[in-house]
């Protein structure tokens, strides 16, 4: 052979060699992943990323196949930021899919402009009932439940099987706090509970004494939903004044991200929520261990939030072969997503995004020397309209701080 | 005219990049950093010019924002209407707040601006059923037919800014610009001259609100969605700190606060974690650098630099230095 | 009748709070005509450096000292390498203070991390004291007590020592007092200090009740320039009646008007400047 040949052949190989390496790695799926790593939720924002690379690492940083690329950005909390945040993931670094925001109002800030552009989004934790209800976005779905959806659960369980007749609510003051304690008003009155007051302290005050000090001390129990930190602020107060009256809650009050900085003040409250570290959902054995072991804490809401979106998002993935620049196939695919056994055992949307899964009644309890939330009793298959019908549902106006109306107040 | 030519030019330029810019992403900060430029402008009139601090200037966007996004949603109207009516409101609240505010001076000033703007912040957070609470309005429509393409608006903003600066520019060159920086030096002296002192503030406080409410109108539309957020003292905090850091009492300040403060806080995070940080020491630098501002330290700069390069570089030595060594 | 009593504890106990984290404010006002912005990032910091010391094993009055040390050796530095240059001139102060307090704000963040973190009380402290029919937690009787212990403390300082009359003579009169040689640079960095540890202790003492997380500084801020503004600024008797009298709007306020909780602070604050600008007890603020 000739050394032009030679060369020739080189050459051949070599293109040939190239092409077919551009053809056989395909294009990472981009993963946008908003979160928040500066001021207040930056508690939430770190668990977030714990659940959310624990979850890639399970996968080997695949997804259906293909690598996945995150890209990481900060929203600082607060909306302005968090739409430039989402633009900057979908107009610079062109992504297939977002993993975030953490908060409802950074979520309904960037509502209409996810509708614009069409990027599919899976929020971990963001829980305002009508983003998945009278305002439902054909692009958004959450790997987290409504506000209300474990409350249903607990205002029926109080009343019928904890019997308690009178209750007194306190929760923060904004659209979270709402919406959890109407839930449980609701479920609560229509088994024959009665809710005698409702005190709403400001979502970031120094100091619940005052409010303490509101709360009557001739009920039977007093339902707490605080988000952040202020379950840990809260229950440590309450116990300072003699915690005259026992507590139940709403999962984040007690969540596992805070519980692990609490001390005797929580042992004994019964919370509700569709997430605990100690439950018996198949693949949670393996999940809660795997992260304690990662990060030296049991995993919490934000955590498993995180986690499954992603794997929502791989589940997605996996069904439309990993064609993910099919936007519209992949939010259809999305939609249908069906999964047994992560965390959350048995999961899978509903029509409006919405996760169906179990809620379960827990107890917190001092075990293996830390503060866990032992499960006490599942309701199966939880929706996001409880018993009711969703077109009555849907009808009747969204849960605020006054609505359904408090009837019994001062009973 | 002539020095806004400048000005003119450089917002040009900026009219210029959706040409080169690789996407949307930088077209639509370009859009962020005129409105806020457009918040600094108006806040400076009170700090620059009057002698005012203020930590309440949140207020005028807010309640402008709230106002356009109310009535073009739930109150059915246009975003033309919406807007008209929009700026007469804030302009009418704005009348009540100074009456208030300018009763005080100095560390009081400060403080009631900022009492009166955490009024209006519990106002939107608390009054559920008229705001939204903290889920605020979302859904605020575009005027000129649902403006969505990002060079358009920018477009939008920059001619809404190039009239802010001329508009301001020739108010600060004024008599009574000249008048209101006399009462920002010289109170009392003012006052003796026979000037309306309270009058001619009041005036620049009605001006600073009115493009206050301007810029809340074009935040509203850019982002569609007005939250509580929006009237925190952080965010009266961050427009003062634009035109502190860009130098008050200038035209070009407030600007290069803008710019300073929107690109650090947006395009800074995308490669480092810690920004705020950097924020915060970038502001620490600039005082101690540049303690009147940007925009003068700039000038300052330069100005040593033409001398620099206009001095002989040989200077002879002294007479007297000459006897010690020899 | 339990209601009127139980809430004027928590009104006691809540100005007693609002005076430990403004005294420090007050002090630095009072003086060098500064605002400083970063009082709330250095009550968090003081917060949080007792909290590790007490981690660390110190008991909890320990911390306390080692909180106040560190942070008023902060305010130091801060005021020799950083303040002192901007001398009068309160744009620029705004400008570094606020810079600092973000800088500072995220050095914390840093190195604790977001999660919002137990500060418990001492030992001797926990659990509720019964008063009648109420229950009133022990350490809310010492912050009662405490407040009054510093500002008893700060009062005969200031009055009764040297250092004080120096202080005295240089916020009255500053030419006069530099005329016959009272040092108002020294006096300043000690002046600086001393604010500046009132913050740091504050924030441990604080931390039992309020725990210790991120956000905690512009939580705490507004609450301070509000105590110095209303009891007027520069005033120490001022700031303890303005810090009580928030502690009874405040407590009161929200129980009896919910629907103002949010500008139950505020209200007062608008309606008090604009009928006395200088605040209750204060020199000229301007």
């Amino acid at each position: 052979m000739s050394h032009k040949t030679a060369y020739s052949c080189l050459a051949l190989i070599a293109a040939s060699l190239l092409s077919s390496s551009a053809f056989s790695q395909p294009e990472p799926i981009r993963i946008g992943f908003m979160t928040v790593r500066s001021g207040a939720l930056a508690a939430g924002g770190k668990q977030m990323e714990e659940g959310l690379n624990y979850c890639l690492q399970e996968r080997g940083g695949q997804m259906a196949g293909r690598k996945v690329e995150l890209i990481a950005v900060d929203t600082g909390g607060q909306p302005a930021t968090t739409r430039t945040r989402a633009q900057e993931l979908v107009e610079r670094s062109k992504v297939h899919a977002i993993i975030g925001p953490l908060a409802a109002f950074e979520a309904l800030a960037i509502d209409d402009y996810i509708k614009q552009v069409g990027v599919p989004v899976v929020s971990p934790s963001a829980a305002a009932e009508d983003m998945t209800q009278r305002k439902p976005n054909p692009w958004f779905v959450r790997a987290v439940g409504t506000s209300a959806q474990a409350n249903h659960a607990l205002g029926e369980y109080a009343a019928k099987e904890m019997k308690l007749k009178r209750v007194a609510t306190i929760g923060d003051d904004f659209a979270f706090g709402h919406e959890t304690t109407a839930g449980f008003q609701r479920t609560f009155e229509e088994n024959g509970g009665k809710v005698v007051k409702k005190l709403w302290p400001p979502l970031n005050v120094a100091d619940y004494g005052s409010f303490i000090s509101q709360l009557p001390t001739d009920v039977d129990a007093i339902f707490a939903s605080f988000a952040g930190g202020n379950g840990l602020r809260f229950l440590q107060q309450y116990a300072e004044y003699g915690s005259p009256v026992k507590v139940i809650a709403h999962m984040t009050t007690v969540d596992e991200g805070i519980l692990k900085s609490m001390g005797q003040e929580a042992v004994g409250v019964i919370s509700s929520g569709w997430y605990s570290a100690t439950q018996d959902a198949p693949g949670n054995k393996e999940f809660a261990e795997g992260m304690r072991k990662a990060y030296g804490a049991d995993p919490g809401y934000y955590s498993v939030g995180a986690y499954t979106a992603c794997a929502f998002v791989d589940a997605a993935a996996k069904a439309i072969e990993g064609k993910v620049e099919d936007k519209d196939a992949f939010m259809k695919a999305l939609r249908s997503v069906k999964l047994d056994n992560g965390p959350l055992g048995k999961v899978s949307l509903d029509e409006l995004g919405n996760p169906i899964m179990d809620v379960t009644i827990r107890k917190t309890e001092m075990k293996d020397g830390r503060l866990q939330n032992v499960v006490i009793k599942t309701y199966p298959a939880v929706t996001q309209f409880w018993t009711y019908d969703p077109k009555e549902f849907l009808a009747n106006p969204v849960y605020t701080r006054d609505y359904p109306p408090a009837k019994n107040l001062g009973n | 005219m002539r020095r806004f030519i400048p000005f003119i030019i450089a917002l040009g330029l900026v009219a210029l990049l959706p040409l080169v810019s690789p996407s949307d992403f930088y077209i639509n900060l370009a859009s962020q950093t005129a409105i806020a430029a457009l918040m600094a402008l108006g806040l400076n009139i009170l700090v620059g010019y009057a002698g005012l601090t203020s930590l309440g200037h949140a207020a005028f966007p807010g309640i402008a924002a709230y106002l356009v996004a109310w009535l073009s949603t739930r109150g059915g109207l246009g975003p033309g209407a919406a807007a008209v009516l929009a700026v007469a409101g804030t302009f009418l609240v704005a009348g009540l707040f100074g009456l208030l505010a300018l009763r005080a001076t100095g560390l009081g000033f400060v403080m009631i601006t900022m009492a009166l703007c955490q009024i209006v912040w519990g106002a939107a957070y608390r009054w559920t059923s008229l705001t939204g609470g903290d889920n605020g309005l979302s859904g605020v429509p575009r005027p000129f037919g649902d403006l969505l393409d990002p060079t358009t608006f920018l477009w939008l903003c920059l001619i809404v800014l190039a009239v802010a600066i001329i508009q301001i520019g020739r108010f600060a060159e004024s008599p009574l610009g000249a008048a209101l920086r006399g009462t920002r030096d010289q109170p009392r002296r003012m006052s003796a001259l026979g000037y309306d002192v309270w009058r001619i503030r009041f005036v620049a406080w009605l001006v600073a609100a009115s493009w206050g409410a301007v810029a809340g109108l074009l935040y509203a539309w850019y982002h569609q969605f007005v939250s509580p957020h929006m009237l925190a003292v952080t965010a009266s905090a961050e427009i003062l700190l634009m035109v502190v850091a860009g130098g008050a009492g200038t035209l070009a300040g407030p600007l290069l606060g803008a710019a300073l403060v929107v690109l650090l806080k947006n395009l800074a995070s995308i490669w480092i974690d810690r920004w705020v940080m950097l924020l915060g020491a970038t502001f620490v630098f600039i005082v101690l650098m540049m303690p009147d501002g940007l925009a003068p330290g700039l000038i300052h700069l330069r100005e040593r630099f033409r001398k620099r390069m206009s001095s002989p570089t040989i200077t002879p030595p002294l007479a007297s230095q000459e006897r010690i060594d020899g | 009748m339990a209601f009127w009593a139980s809430q004027s504890l928590n009104s006691l106990a809540l100005g007693g709070l609002l005076f430990m984290l403004a005294a420090g404010f007050s002090l630095i006002f009072g003086l060098m005509r500064v605002a400083n912005l970063a009082h709330g990032a250095l009550f968090m910091l003081g917060a949080y450096v007792g909290l590790a010391s007490v981690q660390a094993g110190l008991n909890f009055w320990l911390a306390a000292l080692v909180a106040a040390l560190a942070v008023g050796v902060a305010g130091g530095l801060i005021e020799r390498f950083l303040l002192r240059r901007l001398q009068g001139r309160t744009l620029p102060q705004v400008l570094l203070t606020l810079g600092l307090a973000f800088i500072i704000a995220d050095a914390c963040l840093m190195v604790w991390g977001g999660d919002p973190m137990r500060l418990p009380p001492p030992e001797e402290l926990r659990g509720a004291v019964r008063l009648g029919d109420l229950a009133f937690p022990r350490y809310r009787l010492f912050v009662m007590g405490a407040s009054c212990a510093i500002g008893i403390g700060l009062w005969l300082l200031i009055e009764r020592t040297r250092i004080g009359a120096m202080i005295r003579a240089a916020v009255d009169d500053m030419q006069m007092a530099r005329a016959i040689g009272i040092s108002a640079s020294a006096l300043f960095s000690a002046v600086f200090c001393l604010g500046a540890a009132l913050a740091g202790i504050g924030g441990v003492l604080g931390g039992p009740i309020l725990s210790v997380y991120p956000g905690l500084d512009a939580d705490m801020l507004p609450l301070a320039l509000l105590v110095v503004i209303l009891g007027g600024a520069g005033s120490l008797l001022g700031a303890f009646i303005g810090a009580y009298l928030i502690g009874f709007v405040y407590t009161f306020g929200q129980a009896l008007v919910p629907d103002l909780a949010y500008v139950i602070l505020f209200l007062p604050m608008v309606a008090v400047l604009a009928i006395a600008p200088n605040g209750l007890f204060g020199r000229r603020l301007s």
